[in-house]
């Protein structure tokens, strides 16, 4: 027993001290730089101070956490919206189309990401096939502006984000047990109905992975809205590199990723919370013949 | 009495097998009434039709004179009790049992009173906070019953509901529900391919095959009379004799010839005309066997044999007997015992005889049933 645990420690060393060498120290290293003076060279003054902290409380940034957060929470919840009915469906296909419906899903990732963003560009481009469509199609207005919008910024990220919703989804639906569905249709309850009260609550732990997978890399994004977002679309990680790369305020840039860090902190703590809790259910659906 | 559950020519398909296939039934109020057949004879998806799972090809369905053929599953008076119970596993036993008045919309104290009702009825007092998964399979069983039987079905439907349980827990569930049966009054549409459970539940069985019915009546009826050979042939066991019919003696009687046999006096209900060939069934338990010769009384049939197989099975014994090229399953119930009668032994000498009425004739006999009859292993390098 005792034996078991040290061995169970020694396995998890290198992976823990990968860890505290390239994840949590740096974190504190950022931390610690909120709390420091910026100087004139880029680089970090002497002693310790809360001005930097403070100085963050400003209406310019109100404007950008305001935006990160709702372009965040609306990206997750259309992502969980449209990826929901995907897992359920690609987990109702027959065994041989399921891997086939999988490789479709994952089948963007061949191409870079940068590149994908970049054909966003050309097709929400004021000359661009998609515009020139709505226009044909009456629309949109033939000046409207599609791209350097936060609603471009929008639909990227839930095209970006949206294989990382339907995998953990998907993955969930599959150990589903669908009879589960006809009882609850036997016992009187509508096809919608059985839907959100058995198979939600059934995939439940899917559905919390894919709201982390989605809301921690939506709220961090900087290349997607710096491609697609212009001034009005800019979010927090925007703000973030300006001040490293163009001001060269390490303190400031620090304590921006110190909100971004909670931001993403807090609601993990919770999931995961939430996720430990009903660890028996995995194990329900019993002895079948 | 008038039918109540009405199964009208339904036939389903699935591709190019047809699973259900002109399938009529006439099931009584109040009825406990069974599906009994191999696996993969139809009977599970005539139940799924009759729940509303798949929707019949063809013919009818009517409840209570109601049509109900097109019905989804949520808008008939019909509960299923599911062979994996299919518990919701994230409710605890109390919300799985609420399920159906919640969604239809009981008010609140009434669905608390109907659910302790149910609670106590099943003995689940102790578990209505826990979850599915930190109860015993006899426990989902009775959550699973409570669950249906709280909507108060017109037909309560069965499937294979006892097969997940071990055999003491079986017979006990058994009991509880035949006692649930005779009070709530609910027609009881049981599926199973246990022939034990069919027989010891219901009042009548229908057996399946193929997709389509081969008899329907009473339990004994379906053994003691059944009408076709693989009916004599699921139902219990027994022995199968080729023969013809040799000539008809005093009305209801004829003579048979059967290989390796002297003429077999029997019991000729179905008028059998002479000439014709039949397969003879005979019931293991209906045979005796003798050390001495019996008196002929002419009603009985007395053939020599010789004991090949002595098969101990506790509350009775088998024993193959060979009769020229035939084998007869042959049991006898220890319920003389005594310590100085010798056990009959291998290769001992026997006399086997059975009454004229207490076999029977059927037309039908086909390569198929032979697969379901029990036959002893060829011994090697043993002269007959």
């Amino acid at each position: 027993m005792k034996a078991g645990r040290r061995g169970e420690w020694l396995v998890t060393l290198p992976s823990l001290g990968w860890l505290v060498v390239f994840f949590l120290l740096p974190t504190l290293v950022v931390f610690a730089f909120a709390f420091k003076p910026a100087d004139p060279f880029g680089g970090v003054g002497e002693g310790w101070t809360t001005a930097t902290l403070a100085g963050i409380v400003d209406a310019q940034y109100t404007a950008i956490v305001w935006r990160t957060a709702w372009l965040s929470l609306l990206t997750t919840a259309l992502c969980l919206l449209l990826a929901t009915p995907v897992g359920y469906a690609i987990a109702r296909a027959e065994p041989a189309a399921r891997a086939r419906l999988m490789l479709l899903v994952v089948v963007p990732f061949w191409t870079s990401f940068l590149i994908r963003i970049f054909a966003w560009k050309v097709l929400l481009h004021p000359e661009g096939a998609l515009k020139r469509a709505l226009v044909l199609l009456g629309l949109a207005a033939p000046q409207a502006t599609l791209l350097y919008t936060p609603g471009a910024v929008l639909l990227v990220m839930v095209y970006t984000f949206l294989p990382f919703a339907i995998l953990p989804i998907y993955a969930a639906a599959e150990k589903f047990d669908f009879r589960l569905l006809e009882a609850a249709r036997d016992l009187g309850a509508g096809r919608l109905r059985a839907f959100v009260e058995v198979f939600l609550p059934g995939i439940r732990r899917g559905l919390l992975t894919a709201v982390l997978v989605v809301f921690i890399p939506a709220l961090g994004s900087y290349v997607i809205p710096d491609l697609v977002g212009g001034p009005g679309g800019e979010m927090l990680g925007n703000k973030i590199a300006q001040r490293v790369f163009v001001d060269r305020n390490l303190p400031h840039a620090s304590a921006l990723s110190v909100i971004l860090i909670l931001a993403v902190l807090l609601p993990m703590a919770a999931v995961l919370l939430l996720q430990s809790r009903p660890r028996r259910e995995a194990a329900v659906v019993e002895e079948d013949a | 009495m008038a039918s109540f559950l009405e199964i009208e020519g339904v036939s389903k398909s699935f591709g190019p097998l047809k699973a259900v296939e002109g399938v009529s039934l006439e099931i009584r109020k109040g009825e406990f009434f069974s599906l009994l057949g191999p696996s993969g004879c139809g009977k599970t998806t005539l139940l799924r039709m009759l729940a509303g799972f798949e929707t019949p090809d063809a013919g009818r369905i009517r409840i209570d004179g109601e049509d109900v053929t097109a019905l989804p599953p949520n808008r008939r008076n019909v509960n299923t009790i599911f062979q994996s119970y299919a518990l919701f596993p994230h409710l605890t036993v109390r919300e799985n049992i609420a399920f159906g008045p919640r969604v239809a919309g009981w008010p609140r104290d009434r669905i608390q009173d109907e659910v302790a009702r149910l609670l106590s009825l099943t003995q689940l007092e102790d578990q209505a906070r826990k979850k599915p998964a930190e109860i015993s399979g006899g426990q989902k069983q009775r959550v699973a019953i409570a669950r249906a039987l709280i909507n108060k079905p017109d037909v309560l439907l069965l499937d294979e509901p006892l097969a997940a349980l071990d055999l003491k827990l079986r017979q006990r569930m058994l009991i509880e529900l035949d006692l649930l049966h005779d009070q709530f009054g609910i027609t009881f549409l049981y599926v199973t391919h246990d022939q034990g459970e069919a027989m010891s539940l219901s009042d009548r069985i229908a057996i399946m095959r193929n997709g389509r019915i081969e008899q329907v009546g009473p339990p004994a009826e379906i053994y003691e009379a059944p009408r076709t050979s693989f009916v004599a042939a699921f139902i219990g066991d027994t022995n199968f004799l080729e023969g013809r019919v040799a000539e008809i003696v005093a009305g209801d009687y004829c003579r048979l010839e059967v290989d390796g046999f002297p003429p077999i006096v029997c019991f000729n209900d179905k008028q059998i005309g002479q000439g014709r060939t039949v397969s003879l069934s005979l019931r293991p338990e209906k045979l005796r066997m003798w050390r001495e010769k019996p008196e002929d009384d002419r009603r009985h049939n007395i053939v020599p044999g010789r004991v090949e197989d002595v098969i101990y099975l506790g509350s009775h014994t088998k024993y193959w007997v060979r009769v020229e090229e035939h084998r007869l399953a042959v049991f006898e119930q220890h319920n003389r015992f005594l310590l100085d009668e010798t056990p009959t032994r291998w290769k001992q000498d026997v006399w086997v005889s059975w009454h004229a009425d207490d076999a029977f004739m059927l037309e039908a006999y086909s390569e198929k049933d032979e697969a379901l009859t029990d036959r002893p292993p060829e011994r090697v390098g043993e002269a007959s």
